[in-house]
């Protein structure tokens, strides 16, 4: 008989929420929009979406979901972070706002919009460990751009900066995977949130 | 950029390099359509807000916006003091993108792909082509494509969705009825492009071409539309939201995020209704979360009866 299909949460406050539901449907999950408290019960991962990351902490804070979601990823949720979820999770943040909340669980720091603005933004190629074979297509919006590493594993680098890292159950991704039409990275992470990998 | 210099003078396809973008030899490239539509998808179930100060911004962004509109003057005052609406002053676009760390928009003149190319210039996130400023030129919008920086484009159905889409738009809004405080218009438009997709459900190729005439859509746009069930960029809902409930309701009608113009800083308290409708945008069905953001928010802004505007002063015929 087969195994239940892992049931991922989808932080919902804010950014391109329904296209990871799409991949993480097509790469065989369950999903779940998260809102509320009660909406992390029961779930074998979560994944912080793109979006603006001011919006997105600034609402999880005013609804009381800071302390929930942070509390759920150190007591080992598996995550997947992707730009705006990676600037949430990262320990230092440059030119955020001044007071800019964050989760503050990963060891890294980023630059918000290190890249540059929107006309900078772009596609790139990426050679990503553990991806055996072909490029994964890197689609980077006002990215992150990572500045420091302390105890996580780099997974890719583009033009001298990392732009996938992993911590424990963790990944964070500079760029965004939900929007490639290449599921691979999905589908690793429901491996590692069923506890597979 | 000198691609987009050339962008309005002759009416050309752009080539294959200008449609994916500029490449820089390690296999990377800037400006593709990829990434112009996904910073619209980074944008959905946000509020977009106008402004025009810097501290303005600030309000905007401690509220929640996802992205702020950098104007002169808000709709509801073009609207009152009437003359011709042009692109802003540069000083004042650039005070305000140095205020804030979310993505900056600005409008340019229906057609006026000069100030296109000085919006970009500046480094602008996202261009407006907008109603709500005077047009500069009353047959063509301008072709969107050449340019790196997205734009968005109003509509009041389908077939005008479908058209700016087919100009490079990668980005689309309901139009409504700018600096009106009324809402009536902006839900038309959301019904009328919901009517015209739905209507495109169970037709075949050749009912599907026949539909595009009559609504002067470009066919692939339209087939894509079919086949998606939806359009194939971010439609946000405009011209008219003063409310947490008017950004709910047009939430629930299937948009995918707001603009907010006249409705905030024309308001009582513009931090406080701002960041209500922050919520109700997120919260958009959640009635429990919408009595409560709604309660206490001082006066909204006056607002206009459709009918009583005269018709040549109504925003949401500019445009075609």
């Amino acid at each position: 008989m087969k195994l239940r299909a892992p049931l991922i949460g989808v932080l919902a406050m804010q950014g391109a929420f329904a296209e990871h539901m799409r991949a993480l449907e097509s790469a065989g999950a369950r999903t779940r929009l998260v809102r509320e408290r009660e909406d992390l019960d029961g779930l074998d991962g979560i994944v912080l979406p793109g979006g603006e990351s001011t919006t997105m902490a600034m609402l999880m804070e005013r609804t009381g979901l800071l302390e929930p979601v942070r509390d759920a990823i150190q007591g080992g949720l598996a995550t997947l972070a992707t730009c705006a979820g990676m600037i949430l999770l990262a320990r230092d943040i440059t030119d955020g706002m001044p007071d800019q909340r964050s989760l503050g669980l990963l060891d890294i720091g980023v630059r918000r919009n290190g890249y540059g603005r929107q006309v900078e933004s772009f596609e790139a190629p990426l050679h990503i460990e553990g991806l055996n074979g072909k490029t994964f297509p890197g689609v980077f919006i006002r990215a992150p751009l990572v500045e420091r590493v302390g105890d996580v594993h780099v997974m890719a680098m583009h033009d001298g900066h990392p732009v996938a890292v992993r911590q424990g159950r963790i990944v964070a991704l500079g760029f965004h995977p939900e929007l490639s039409g290449d599921l691979r990275l999905h589908r690793e992470f429901v491996r590692l949130a069923s506890g597979s990998s | 950029m000198g691609v987009a210099r050339r962008a309005g003078g002759a009416r050309r396809i752009p080539n294959v390099a200008e449609r994916n973008g500029s490449g820089n030899g390690d296999g990377s490239v800037k400006g593709s359509f990829k990434v112009k539509a996904g910073l619209a998808q980074m944008l959905k179930g946000g509020v977009i807000m106008d402004v025009v100060t810097a501290e303005h911004a600030r309000i905007a962004q401690e509220a929640g916006a996802c992205a702020v509109m950098a104007l002169e003057r808000v709709p509801a005052d073009i609207r009152k003091e009437g003359g011709v609406a042009r692109m802003s002053d540069p000083d004042l676009i650039k005070s305000i993108m140095a205020a804030v760390t979310i993505p900056v928009m600005a409008k340019c003149r229906i057609g006026h792909f000069v100030e296109a190319q000085i919006l970009e210039e500046l480094g602008i996130d996202y261009i407006d082509e907008s109603e709500v400023l005077t047009p500069a030129d009353e047959e063509n919008h301008i072709d969107k494509h050449p340019f790196k920086v997205p734009f968005v484009c109003g509509c009041r159905d389908l077939g005008e969705a479908t058209r700016r889409i087919a100009e490079g738009a990668a980005m689309i809004r309901t139009k409504g009825e700018a600096g009106t405080g009324n809402v009536v218009e902006a839900v038309r438009h959301a019904r009328a492009v919901n009517a015209g997709i739905r209507n495109l459900q169970g037709m075949n190729h050749a009912e599907l071409v026949h539909e595009a005439k009559q609504i002067g859509a470009p066919v692939e746009v339209l087939a894509e539309c079919q086949k998606l069930g939806r359009l194939p960029v971010v439609n946000f809902a405009a011209g008219g939201i003063a409310t947490p409930a008017d950004a709910a309701l047009m939430m629930q009608l299937g948009v995918d995020g707001v603009f907010v113009g006249s409705g905030i800083f024309k308001s009582e308290d513009p931090l406080k209704r701002a960041k209500a409708i922050v919520a109700a945008t997120t919260y958009f069905d959640k009635p429990e979360v919408l009595a409560e953001v709604s309660a206490g928010l001082g006066k909204a802004m006056h607002g206009l009866e459709i009918p009583t505007i005269p018709k040549d002063e109504l925003l949401a015929a500019r445009g075609w």
